[in-house]
């Protein structure tokens, strides 16, 4: 792209080592994400699979896409602020993995063990 | 160059070294802090997943997600927000020109976006408490609209600084400080995006498959 | 006027809030009136309100804020400690028929406001205020990140503490214990306005720490000085960059939990609630993702200070620096995993319980490891033991202990008989005074020489120490036995009463800690006093080793006029040890951010937005909410935030320095 000398610009203005993206990265991210999208909304509301599947699928592109956006959109990559960007992100990812998973491993195995009758199941304890 | 200095004992140490102009301050951590600020911020939204994904079957024998989740209303704001993203990818490639006229048209068309997805969200929640299946119904309830509520109000935020740093651009044009503040914002409506991932995945399909 | 239009105005408050029948109350209230008026009449007779506005309030200097910290951490200590002193006595005399002078609902409140306020307006204001002095000095940078934001994160912190105090006398505190855990702390069950007051005060103040934490973590990133690599940062900041991490990452999770408890008493949610599918019990456990590792943003700084104290007094480099800094950074990852252990008993089953025992018994290996690399690093070193190395001895001796009944509570079967009781009580005092409080009096001598260019005095100090150590083991250790025996927490009653002594021992051992806050006020008073005596011109009153000793004492407002090279670890030693010889020309202007009073407006609206919500006078609180945006979104208008120190006045400072310096024979 023609953007060498708006790169000098940029780095030499609001952040350095800040990267950004082009026409291209940022059409390629929109392109992947709208396919991302449309695959589990397809596949929630048309049914063609079992619930299993459609669940693993569903979980895999929203993976994929949240990668999508934050390489295109938030231009997460090695290089900015000599790596404590990507630092930042993988330690975020992994303290809210711990929180979710955590927690909902916590509470399903009090659910089990404290109401016997199973959560989903309980007609409205009042 | 520590090592340098200190095997060759002869040559002077260096101790200060030559400052820059103005250098050192504020603005070189501005963009790092922001991030962090996010990090933190997705740790909100992490504990919010976290509530619901403990919650979400407790219906208490109120309405379950199959009755109350319009799933091609969820794909139309779904889209707008993704419109949106791409759009203020658009301002910032014109920042980066240095053009104020076209920054400020993308920022205007993400902002219409933008309202366009919160005035869907809020006939959606209207129309659920009008069936009755408001927040007070059933623990299910109260984390959804706490969740999806939350990611509504960061939103709103966006708008608002949208409109902001519209009028400041307008008054100083795309000056360092302007330009740092709106990287800020793309960074932070980026963000809400990604957080709407896992939202429509997490809340809504999820919900719809159960 | 009719009811409707009182209720409008005024929302639930009425004269019934005020405690006007209460005796114990009424006397603090004008006792904390007089001592006010007497404070406020002073400043304005001796017309100090211009230069604490200017010079103090307003001010975006880290060392100031820092300060200001640190004096808000003593004042609350003393609030906290009064508290504790009452539940101390209310417990050496509630026995068989003698029911004590505190009604239940009175002892709860100030159980609950004790805890609260050790933790949230002593400690953690003590902890980042002591961060906030020193590590941007030992990094070499003239500020933190974000100056502004500075400001306002302390000031937002005392508009927390400023409404647990009004609850003292409008309305009342909580009765639910310093986590008010749910479903007591729901609407159903504590109607009144206790848990409101607290809820709105530790969010407030919580979005300050969290801006805070933010702001450190930016500063050490972004600012070290040239060659300061992150292997050769101070071990000090290495754990306060690892504790502002977790601030960060954790705070999150309170504000959750709050928001959501928030939701459940004011919008009528069912997040907590017994019933409609409400789950008490996801409260606790998101309370505890921020407990657990909050103790650890405690800790961490204070390793860190006992680490840059045990190097300076014996005059040896740390033992092993890069264990300490991976047993940090272990130990702030693990802190992630062992929440669940503080409600092992909810019945989560084995396989739970055992994951979270294990990985906190894990999580006491580093820690070991560093108590080791202290003994090793005074192993055949030349210890002085001046006061702050005392308390890094007593602190050793005195954590351990803690560490060891902490490991013991970490097996859950052992947990299912202690908890709840005053066992675990006396096992997280011993860990929190003997580690954290025992730390941060440390921190606090072997710095006051930095902050004020004179000494505390040594004697008090002494008297000080004494009393603390002395008193602590006498005051826990029958609690420890009580403890063990299965006398429950939280109680303002014991029927059993050949279980008296041990509780007077436990408040005689109190009125001993007592006398040690009260040699620590006096070593403050008597240093100003006899300050010239005391005076360091030096600016390196220890023979210290790291980049703040190299500054004058006080440093000024810039720091470095020149910013420093780093090459080894240890910086001021090698700096000292090579013959650095200080520059006396080539100045340059430098650049600072400007005074700003946005942090104090927006605190004070914070504050006022808090009373509202909590007395439900919307009208004000939609009033305070609207100032808030406007304050804020105003501030971001005002583009004129630094200003040049001119090279000239860069010049005369230093010179001054420099000749006091050869006058004092350095």
């Amino acid at each position: 792209m023609s953007a060498q000398a708006k790169d000098e610009h940029i780095d030499h203005g609001p952040g350095d080592g800040y990267s950004h993206g082009t026409h291209r990265s940022y059409l390629t991210g929109f392109g992947l994400a709208v396919v991302l999208t449309a695959i589990p909304f397809w596949l929630v509301m048309s049914g063609v699979l079992n619930t299993q599947t459609t669940i693993l699928i569903v979980f895999a592109c929203a993976f994929v896409q949240i990668i999508v956006h934050a390489i295109y959109f938030l231009h997460l990559d090695t290089r900015s602020e000599s790596g404590w960007t990507l630092m930042a992100f993988v330690f975020t990812v992994v303290i809210v993995g711990i929180t979710i998973i955590g927690s909902i491993w916590i509470m399903y195995h009090l659910d089990v063990n404290m109401m016997p009758m199973g959560p989903g199941k309980l007609p409205g304890a009042s | 160059m520590s090592s340098l200095t200190r095997d060759k004992e002869t040559e002077p140490v260096i101790w200060h070294p030559v400052e820059e102009e103005g250098h050192g301050h504020g603005g070189g951590a501005t963009l790092i802090g922001f991030w962090i600020y996010l990090m933190s911020d997705a740790l909100i939204f992490a504990a919010l997943f976290a509530t619901f994904g403990v919650l979400s079957t407790n219906y208490a024998g109120g309405p379950q997600p199959k009755e109350i989740f319009d799933l091609p209303l969820v794909a139309l704001n779904t889209g707008l927000l993704l419109i949106s993203s791409i759009t203020f990818g658009f301002a910032m490639l014109e920042m980066q020109a240095n053009r104020i006229g076209g920054t400020r048209l993308w920022l205007i068309i993400t902002a219409l976006f933008g309202v366009g997805f919160i005035g869907i969200e809020l006939y959606e929640f209207s129309h659920l408490i009008a069936e009755g299946a408001g927040p007070q119904r059933s623990a299910f309830l109260s984390a959804f609209f706490t969740l999806v509520g939350t990611h509504g109000l960061h939103v709103t935020f966006g708008l608002i600084w949208i409109v902001v740093l519209l009028v400041q651009i307008a008054q100083r044009g795309l000056i360092v400080e302007n330009q740092r503040r709106l990287i800020c914002l793309s960074m932070f409506w980026h963000f809400l995006d990604i957080i709407w991932i896992g939202v429509f995945t997490f809340v809504y399909l999820l919900g719809v498959l159960r | 006027m009719n009811d409707a239009l009182l209720k409008t105005i005024f929302g639930r408050l009425t004269w019934e809030s005020f405690p006007l029948h209460e005796p114990i109350l009424l006397v603090t209230f004008i006792v904390v009136i007089l001592l006010g008026a007497g404070i406020v009449g002073a400043v304005t007779y001796f017309r100090l309100w211009g230069w604490l506005w200017r010079d103090w309030f307003t001010s975006v200097d880290h060392k100031k804020i820092g300060i200001m910290y640190i004096i808000l951490g003593i004042i609350m200590l003393l609030r906290g400690f009064a508290d504790a002193l009452m539940m101390r006595a209310q417990q050496a005399m509630a026995f068989g028929a003698n029911e004590g002078y505190l009604p239940s609902h009175h002892y709860d409140q100030i159980c609950t406001a004790h805890g609260t306020l050790m933790i949230f307006f002593v400690a953690i204001p003590l902890v980042v205020g002591i961060v906030n002095f020193v590590m941007p000095l030992q990094i070499g940078a003239r500020d933190v990140a974000f100056p502004f934001l500075n400001n306002l994160s302390f000031w937002l912190t005392v508009a927390g503490a400023l409404l647990v105090m009004v609850s003292l006398f409008v309305g009342e505190f909580a009765k639910t214990g310093w986590l008010s855990y749910a479903p007591l702390a729901g609407i159903e069950y504590s109607p009144d306005t206790g848990v409101d007051y607290y809820l709105w005060a530790l969010q407030i103040a919580g979005i300050g720490t969290t801006l805070s934490g933010i702001n450190m973590v930016a500063t050490i990133i972004k600012m070290r000085a040239p060659g300061m690599t992150m292997m050769k940062m101070p071990v000090f900041v290495w754990t306060a960059l690892c504790s502002n991490v977790l601030v960060v990452a954790i705070f999150p999770a309170l504000t959750v939990a709050f928001m959501l408890l928030m939701l459940d008493r004011y919008v009528g949610t069912n997040f907590f609630t017994n019933d409609l599918g409400g789950n008490p019990m996801m409260y606790w456990n998101l309370v505890w993702i921020w407990g657990h590792p909050e103790v650890y943003v405690l800790i961490l700084p204070v390793f860190g200070i006992y680490s840059e104290v045990t190097s300076t007094f014996t005059g040896k480099r740390l033992f092993g620096y890069s264990s300490m800094v991976y047993a940090t950074v272990v130990i702030t990852i693990l802190s992630y995993i062992v929440w669940l252990h503080h409600f092992f008993t909810m019945g989560s089953g084995a396989s739970v319980n055992s994951f979270f025992g294990i990985a906190t018994m894990v999580i006491s290996i580093p820690t070991g490891a560093k108590i080791f690399n202290w003994l090793f690093t005074m192993y055949r070193g030349q210890i002085r033991y001046d006061l702050p190395m005392m308390w890094v001895i007593a602190f050793m001796l005195t954590f351990v202990v803690g560490g060891m009944t902490g490991v013991l509570l970490a097996v859950p079967p052992a947990d299912f008989v202690l908890h709840n009781s005053l066992f675990l009580v006396a096992h997280f005092h011993n860990v929190i005074i003997g580690g954290v409080v025992f730390g941060l009096f440390a921190g606090i001598i072997y710095w006051f020489p930095k902050a004020f260019g004179f000494h505390l005095d040594p004697t008090w100090g002494k008297v000080g120490f004494w009393g603390w150590v002395i008193g602590y083991w006498i005051a826990w250790t029958p609690i420890y036995i009580v403890g063990l025996m299965g006398v429950p927490r939280r109680v303002n009653y014991i029927e059993d009463a050949s279980l008296q002594p041990y509780f007077i021992v436990a408040a005689i051992g109190a009125l001993i800690i007592l006398v040690g806050i009260l040699g620590f006020v006096m070593s403050i008073v008597m240093g100003i006093v006899k300050r010239d005596k005391l005076r360091d011109v030096t600016g390196d009153p220890w023979n210290g080793r790291t980049l703040e000793w190299s500054t004058a004492s006080p440093p000024p407002a810039y720091n470095f006029a020149f910013t420093p090279m780093i090459h080894d670890l240890d910086a001021w030693y090698d700096m000292k040890s090579r013959g650095y010889e200080r520059p006396v020309e080539g100045y340059r202007p430098i650049h600072m951010p400007r005074n700003t009073g946005a942090g104090v407006i927006l605190s004070a609206l914070a504050l006022v937005f808090g009373f509202a919500m909590i007395w439900y006078i919307w009208w004000l609180a939609a009033v305070a909410l609207l100032g808030l945006f406007i304050v804020a979104i105003g501030h971001t208008f005002n583009y004129n935030r630094d200003y040049y120190i001119p090279s000239e006045d860069v010049m005369q400072i230093e010179s001054q320095r420099l000749q006091a310096l050869k006058s004092a024979g350095a």
